[in-house]
């Protein structure tokens, strides 16, 4: 049996509608043979988990195009279906339609694998994001590292692009997109790693579930303590470098380097290497929701009622509506600023706030530990800010006027 | 370019100008940036070489819009010229048509009426308000500000356009002035409508500037980036807001009060590091400068004629002689140079082209910045394509 109907059994909910999903798989499951049900029970949480995330990636695409739209002062797409609401749709015919184009110096085979390594890899890191109470393919004892570590395949996928397309600016892409997400790797997991020492613990579902409970009405989710913030914050820079999100999309470089890695591929190809992008933009945020958000569970206590996969796909949409306002708002860095931001802020920033986790762990509760946790935080954010700013001498200037 | 200038610049310096080197150096990889490339504005070509993405080579290479410009009109009359100056530069054809009409205007000896000179001083700095706040849009575009400040600088731009539209009857190919004055009136209403869109003009710069002149990015992206020193700017023949970014104090509007200019009050702003950032801040402060003198224009205009009556439309036959007729145009000096030999056509037709002349010093701007600077550089040069090949 998997981790999903062993735990269902174990933690039996009293509301139909949370666990509704679970209901009917196990409903689907008790009806095939007894040698078979394991087998049936992945599939269908593997179909759940695809049509579930293609359908979320299909939202976003209209949402970001509308939403983009509306920032820039313009509609956006308006002609297909009600207000352009079957826009993706009318893009899934066309990508699948057009011709796939392969350039004739490429290395043919790794060209086709590259598109589907990266998919492969962006829906595989779903096998361990609770979606909701007792929904989670695979409950893995280690399955942050988990997470990470398949996470880290992307950059392979991206690097097999840029480098079989024999194209010059997907070269640079390539590189570009290698430096960088090995860069912001490193505070990602370091910001990530203050969870796993306040839990205990590496397993997606028990993080969630140390993340219950509510103080008055405020919930007991790490976002709510000092480095619980500063981590989501550094969480969520690191996540927008690594799903190569603006401003740090510097390995598409859309005015600089055109497409990037991606430059040389058309068709479903290329619609796969946008599926891709979305699904780990998707799948970071849903783990920065496990981490730092408290996963399914509710943010007001009178508010359980609700089922809990609804609370996580609501908490996705807010990070992913976030992630456009950003785009639509920031122009993009340079790389060498990239990097320095990387190496020379936001790591040290990580293992400082390590420092203050475990400052927090071991203090007594009380204002004398927020007190000392929120200057552990703060004082070298400032530090290390000022530094960035004062080393380029950025300033707005005073400009003088000639009769 | 003289022997003795190529010597002082940067890019002498370096040494890369031996083409065979980078055989030699296997490390080094030469992309050909355009003619087909988002951030070239039209059809224009970079040879670049890179060290990884240092830049340390960079070939323009342009003339792939080349129409005849010049020889065209030399086989045409003097009036049929006028729509084809609107195609030089033709994000400011009101500037251009204003720069042929004054060179012709000082081989025939024409006078402009007063209410034609308001009109031109109005259609050149809606001009220039027009084109710098597209500069900057496509600059921010440049910079992967994905859209936003370049539709919000198109929202401004439309209105400017509307104006145009309603004077002339076309958006961009105004093809509006003539020898002697313009070759109608303003309609009715029109006058209120500029007020109007220059009264709203303000908001948009205060908002932009809220949104961007102080954040980080945009200025660890832009200060210190792409610095064009005094005096190579000098040397290169560099003008415009460019020039004036670098510190230097030259604007033909100030240096020849020509027109009606020297009624205005305007200031001229001067940057001092002559970096990215003061260029792109160089062209916002003139926005507002230009709005000072719109604000004015549109309050002393007053009614009377608009061509000057000696102006012959048909048989214009200038006496044989030459002139220079030379503006600041929103991108720099744009000039005219005719010689006539007494006959219906010009015997020698040549524009000084601010987009060619300023593009002159791309190389040494860019040398040692990444690729990314390259682009962002090369969008504060401001060209358009038709100016620079002809």
């Amino acid at each position: 049996m998997t981790a999903l109907s062993y735990n269902s059994l174990h933690h039996s909910s009293p509301q139909a509608a949370d666990q509704i999903f679970v209901i009917v798989q196990h409903w689907i499951v008790g009806h095939a043979p007894v040698g078979l049900q394991p087998l049936l029970a992945i599939l269908l949480s593997v179909v759940a988990i695809v049509g579930g995330f293609g359908l979320l990636f299909a939202i976003t695409t209209i949402l970001e195009r509308k939403g983009l739209g509306r920032i820039q002062n313009r509609y956006g797409p308006n002609r297909v279906g009600f207000f352009g609401s079957l826009q993706p749709i009318a893009d899934a015919i066309k990508s699948l339609t057009k011709e796939d184009i392969v350039p004739q110096t490429a290395d043919k085979l790794v060209h086709l694998l590259a598109p589907i390594l990266l998919v492969l890899a962006a829906f595989s890191v779903y096998a361990v994001l609770p979606v909701g109470r007792n929904m989670v393919l695979v409950n893995l004892d280690a399955g942050v590292l988990f997470f990470f570590a398949i996470g880290s395949v992307t950059e392979v996928a991206v690097f097999m692009a840029g480098w079989s397309s024999r194209n010059k600016y997907s070269l640079l892409g390539a590189m570009r997109a290698i430096a960088q997400m090995i860069s912001y790797e490193v505070p990602l997991i370091l910001s990530s790693l203050t969870v796993i020492m306040a839990t205990g613990s590496l397993s997606t579902v028990s993080i969630v579930e140390k993340q219950a409970g509510y103080t008055g009405i405020l919930p007991h989710w790490f976002i709510f303590t000092p480095w619980g913030f500063a981590g989501f914050v550094l969480f969520m820079i690191a996540a927008t470098a690594e799903s190569n999100r603006s401003p740090f999309d510097l390995p598409e470089g859309e005015s600089e380097i055109i497409a990037g890695y991606y430059i040389e591929y058309s068709g479903f190809k290329f619609a796969l290497f946008f599926l891709g992008e979305y699904l780990g933009m998707f799948a970071i945020s849903g783990l920065a929701i496990t981490l730092f958000l408290g996963g399914w569970n509710a943010p007001l206590p009178f508010l359980t009622w609700v089922p809990s996969y609804l609370w996580f796909f609501a908490k996705l949409l807010t990070l992913i509506v976030a992630f456009i306002w950003v785009r639509g708002t920031l122009p993009r860095l340079r790389m060498d600023q990239l990097m320095n931001f990387a190496w020379k802020f936001m790591l040290p920033m990580a293992l400082l706030n390590l420092i203050t986790a475990a400052v927090w762990h071991f203090m007594p509760a009380g204002p004398v530990r927020w007190l000392v946790s929120i200057v552990l935080v703060v004082v070298p954010y400032t530090v290390l800010g000022r530094n960035q700013m004062h080393k380029g001498h950025l300033e707005k200037r005073v400009y003088r006027f000639a009769e | 370019m003289s022997t003795s200038m190529e010597a002082t610049t940067p890019a002498a310096h370096h040494g890369f100008a031996d083409a065979t080197m980078i055989d030699h150096e296997s490390e080094l990889l030469q992309i050909s940036l355009g003619p087909h490339h988002p951030s070239t504005h039209g059809v224009f070509r970079m040879d670049v070489v890179l060290d990884g993405e240092r830049v340390v080579k960079l070939k323009p290479v342009f003339g792939y819009l080349h129409r005849n410009h010049e020889k065209i009109a030399e086989s045409t009359t003097y009036l049929a010229s006028i729509p084809y100056t609107d195609r030089l530069d033709y994000m400011c054809s009101l500037s251009n048509n204003w720069a042929y009409a004054m060179s012709v205007e000082k081989l025939a000896g024409l006078q402009v009426p007063e209410r034609a000179e308001y009109i031109r001083v109005i259609a050149a700095e809606l001009t220039r308000l027009q084109n710098h706040a597209s500069t900057i849009g496509f600059l921010m575009q440049e910079m992967g500000a994905s859209g936003t400040p370049l539709m919000y600088a198109f929202r401004e731009r439309e209105k400017i356009l509307d104006l145009f539209e309603a004077l002339t009857g076309s958006r961009m190919m105004c093809n509006y002035m003539r020898f002697g004055g313009c070759r109608v009136d303003l309609p009715a209403g029109w006058l209120d409508q500029a007020r109007k869109t220059v009264a709203e003009y303000p908001r948009f710069l205060d908002e932009f500037e809220s949104l961007l002149a102080s954040n980080e990015i945009l200025l660890a992206r832009t200060q210190g980036v792409g610095v064009l020193p005094p005096k190579l700017a000098i040397q290169g023949g560099v003008t415009g807001p460019i020039l004036r970014a670098s510190g230097v104090n030259y604007d033909i509007r100030k240096v020849d009060r020509y027109g009606i200019y020297e009624r205005f009050d305007f200031k001229v702003p001067l940057g001092e590091h002559g970096d990215v950032y003061d260029r792109y801040m160089i062209r916002m402060l003139e926005m507002r400068e230009s709005l000072k003198i719109l604000d004015q224009a549109l309050q002393q205009i007053a009614p009377g004629p608009i061509m000057d009556p000696k102006a012959k439309i048909r048989g214009f036959r200038p006496k044989a002689g030459e002139a220079y007729g030379r503006i600041e145009s929103p991108k720099g000096e744009l000039g005219f140079y005719l010689i006539s030999d007494g006959t219906p056509n010009p015997y020698r037709y040549r524009v000084r082209p601010p987009s060619l002349i300023n593009l002159t010093v791309l190389e040494d701007m860019c040398l040692g910045s990444s690729l990314a600077d390259t682009v962002v550089i090369f969008g504060t040069i401001d060209i358009v394509l038709g100016e620079v090949d002809r």
